[in-house]
């Protein structure tokens, strides 16, 4: 069995120098707009000392809380998709050249993927979020073609996932199978135990390296009770877990439901704002913009995320493949959950709850998957069958 | 994601809309082998990107060939282009129309509007492999006689004892002779073996699926029938989201689809 | 004098019908030629034929006076042209032209239509001929509606008019 370390709230910042010293940059949840934001930190006092969160469909709250601790919340309005999938990223220029034909001197385009990217150790990624990770690898680092930003700042990352104490409103990773305890994905996993006398921190390493870092910060092995105090700490989190989602068959629930009248009734509230997609960890969809100057001597394409509920998302000469609010709602939805699994062999919905709390309306994908469950017509026909009715 | 900046050789009118360009590559990149159906994303300095798939001959790599419709900013700045003019090609990306597996089958192609460009390379590789493929058809439709295109090729196939080449056009002109229908109305009278045939199809979606009906009707397996989807593309490798077509992604596991393989989606509308 | 019944037998139209309804239809059939350019009928006349094509093509025009004739549809050799004959008032809705030399025989709609009256099975037998063809011309006039090669008409919905003057 692997050994567990006791980190000291006082020598947090010890192992915070540790991952300075090996020239990451540390990243991780503060307050800003009153939310829980991941930005860069520097030390311990940077992060939310004593406050939690209320969540729920449409709403989040962050509410002082009587305990002082540093990472009793869950997820906010961030994930860190934005570190290895940045937001906006240009991908190349070029510039126009005096070429042997003077009329068409054009570029060539240089530098993809070059300059030095930046080396992050993330501080608090809870369980959901290593899953998110994974599945963002699956789309950008391992299949035929590979995203060169992504891949450069996935090797050089650091990890220090934090168990989650705090089952959130809106959090549904039971039903995923994706937390809250972490199991993989990461340099080190910490456990908050904040007792009467003592504030501590249950540390495991899940790589070599991770565990070199761990040895520089603490010599002091976990006793049997500190271990106990963990998993009951990681079992409280799942027994007030806000949501649930039944994923029996949940490929063949979506597809046999394309036309499910529920669509309409998500159709009529949803605001097509695509919120969802943004604070989604695993939302990956972007598009690239071609910019010139004014003199039109430089070139560049820039790549930003993208949304599928805007119109001109499916574009084609001659209109949009879905135009309406129910087929955009519907293609995210499915996508999400079915669809992914025979695109990437796993889930795209990590159970994190970001969609729910965000939407403005509050839809609850949850409640949306279990309304076409619980109202199927018995006697619906194949799709085939369906795809074969002619008039 | 880079671009190789290609030259144009030549630039050749085709119709009202539609042009084709021939690009040879400079800064020593030579030869560009593709498989019949795939596609390239073609950029233009400044303007933008898109995907056009290539209609040349696969066995002549020194020459990449695009024909393109101007239908947009982008394809309409490429009708302006000239010989000399650089233009940006990343590719070739994709899966193509079957062309071994039809190998001892008879061949039914069936094309409509600017869809006979992605099927010339599999016209051009079954011509210069004749001796390996029983029948072969080509069912070309389009809006009017002056939309045909390639119709000097047409021509030439047309004047061969070893191929069936129909064409038809939706609305007939004053001195068009021709054949006046949908492309479906072809159907029913080429010559194949419905159960030795395979068929490619190329065009508009409900045309596709109008198409798919008539075969069906004749006998053609599902298993049997592809078809070229089109769907909006941003990065050609699966990366951007934008042409997904349920669990499928059009410019990695497409453009060319066997029926079979979509039939499940393939009349879901807006999907 | 030869009869006409092993060149109807053979037409796709009538392929595997009761040789017994050949022979009573081909006594309503008559051998028939158009030069380029002559019309088998025109919009408006009694529809009293229809057609069995055995070679050349045929254009069924509609006339506008802003538009001249405007070509629907061409029928070829294996086809078949007309079913007013079967459908009061018998008034033909087109015109038909060749385009190039025609050879079909005529059949006797009024003729038929007695014979149909007489033996209902018969008449089934016919009517279901002509309800294939009728479907299959419905579904290209549908197929033909939707202009499907415009550059605009790729993708139905608001959306499509929305982006129209938004080009890329």
């Amino acid at each position: 069995m692997k050994p567990f370390f006791i980190i000291h709230r006082n020598s947090l910042d010890s192992l915070f120098g540790a991952l300075v010293g090996r020239n990451f940059t540390l990243v991780g949840p503060t307050l800003r707009d009153r939310a829980v934001a991941y930005s860069e930190i520097a030390t311990v006092n940077d992060l939310p000392f004593g406050w939690t969160d209320e969540q729920d469909g449409g709403t989040y709250r962050l509410k002082k809380s009587d305990r002082q601790t540093l990472f009793d919340y869950a997820a906010g309005p961030h994930s860190w998709k934005k570190f290895l999938f940045p937001p906006a990223l240009q991908l190349w220029e070029a510039e126009r050249q005096i070429g042997p034909h003077e009329a068409s001197p054009e570029y060539p385009p240089s530098h993809e993927g070059r300059g030095e990217q930046p080396r992050y150790a993330m501080i608090g990624v809870r369980s959901c979020d290593l899953h998110a990770i994974a599945v963002q690898d699956k789309v950008f680092a391992e299949g035929s073609h590979r995203d060169p930003t992504y891949e450069a700042r996935r090797k050089n990352l650091f990890i220090v996932a934090v168990n989650c104490s705090h089952g959130g409103g809106t959090c549904f990773c039971r039903s995923m199978n994706t937390g809250p305890r972490a199991t993989s994905g990461f340099d080190l996993a910490l456990t908050e135990i904040l007792e009467a006398d003592r504030h501590v921190f249950l540390a495991e390493s899940g790589s070599d390296r991770g565990a070199q870092v761990l040895r520089e910060v603490t010599q002091e092995e976990a006793q049997e009770s500190d271990i106990r105090a963990a998993e009951r700490i990681t079992a409280d989190a799942s027994v007030p877990m806000g949501r649930l989602m039944d994923t029996t068959d949940i490929r063949g629930l979506l597809y046999n439901n394309y036309d499910h009248p529920r669509w309409d009734h998500a159709a009529a509230r949803c605001l097509a704002c695509g919120n969802c997609t943004i604070v989604c960890p695993t939302c990956f969809c972007n598009t690239v913009e071609d910019f010139t100057d004014l003199a039109g001597t430089r070139a560049e394409r820039r790549r930003r995320w993208d949304v599928c509920f805007a119109v001109d998302f499916s574009y084609i000469h001659g209109g949009s493949v879905r135009s309406t609010i129910r087929s955009r709602y519907r293609q995210w939805l499915t996508h999400k959950v079915a669809t992914w699994i025979d695109q990437f062999g796993t889930s795209g919905c990590v159970g994190c709850g970001r969609c729910i709390t965000w939407c403005p309306v509050g839809i609850d994908i949850t409640e949306e998957v279990r309304e076409i469950r619980a109202n199927r017509p018995d006697d619906r026909k194949t799709l085939s069958e369906v795809g074969h009715a002619h008039t | 994601m880079l671009p190789h900046p290609f030259t144009v050789e030549r630039v050749r009118r085709e119709t009202h809309d539609t042009f084709t360009l021939e690009l040879k590559g400079t800064n020593g990149i030579g030869g560009f082998s593709f498989a019949p159906g795939q596609f390239n994303m073609l950029y233009r300095f400044g303007t933008g990107e898109v995907p056009i798939s290539i209609s040349g001959d696969p066995e002549r790599s020194d020459t990449l060939v695009h024909t393109i419709r101007a239908v947009g900013t982008v394809t309409e700045s490429m009708e302006r282009l000239k010989k000399g003019d650089i233009i940006g090609v990343r590719g070739p990306f994709g899966r193509g129309w079957p062309v071994l597996e039809a190998r001892g089958c008879d061949v039914l192609i069936v094309a409509g509007g600017i869809g006979l460009a992605p099927l010339r390379p599999v016209m051009y590789r079954l011509l210069s492999r004749r001796e390996q493929y029983g029948k072969i058809a080509i069912l070309y439709g389009t809006r009017t006689p002056s939309d045909i295109l390639y119709s000097k090729e047409l021509e030439q196939w047309r004047s061969r004892f070893d191929l069936q080449v129909r064409v038809t056009v939706d609305r007939g002109e004053k001195d068009w002779k021709g054949h006046i229908g949908v492309v479906t109305t072809l159907i029913p009278r080429a010559s194949f073996d419905p159960h030795e045939a395979v068929a490619m199809i190329c065009g508009p979606e409900v045309m596709m699926r109008f198409t798919i009906r008539e075969l069906e009707k004749r006998g053609v397996r599902r298993s049997n029938i592809h078809v070229s989807m089109e769907r909006n593309m941003k990065c050609g490798i699966g990366f951007c989201g934008h042409c997904q077509y349920g669990p499928t992604f059009v410019c990695k596991d497409g453009p060319v689809f066997p029926y079979e393989k979509i039939e499940h989606i393939f009349r879901i509308r807006e999907i | 004098m030869h009869t006409l019944e092993p060149i109807l037998t053979e037409h796709p139209f009538l392929k595997g019908l009761n040789h017994a309804y050949i022979q009573l239809i081909t006594g309503c059939a008559r051998n028939v030629r158009f030069e380029p350019g002559q019309f088998l009928f025109r919009e408006g006349e009694e529809a009293n034929e229809f057609y069995i094509i055995r070679h050349g093509r045929v254009v069924m025009e509609i006339f506008t006076p802003e538009r001249t004739a405007i070509p629907i549809q061409t029928v070829e050799e294996g086809e078949i042209i007309g079913w007013s004959w079967l459908i009061p008032p018998y008034h033909w809705h087109f015109d038909a032209q060749a385009v190039d030399m025609v050879r079909a025989i005529a059949l006797d709609g009024k003729c038929l239509r007695n014979k149909c009256e007489e033996d209902h099975d018969m008449g089934y037998e016919l009517l279901k001929r002509f309800a294939h063809i009728m479907e299959q011309r419905l579904q290209a006039a549908r197929l033909q509606l939707l202009d499907v090669y415009h550059p605009h008409s790729g993708v139905a919905g608001p959306s499509a008019r929305a982006l129209k003057n938004k080009k890329r």
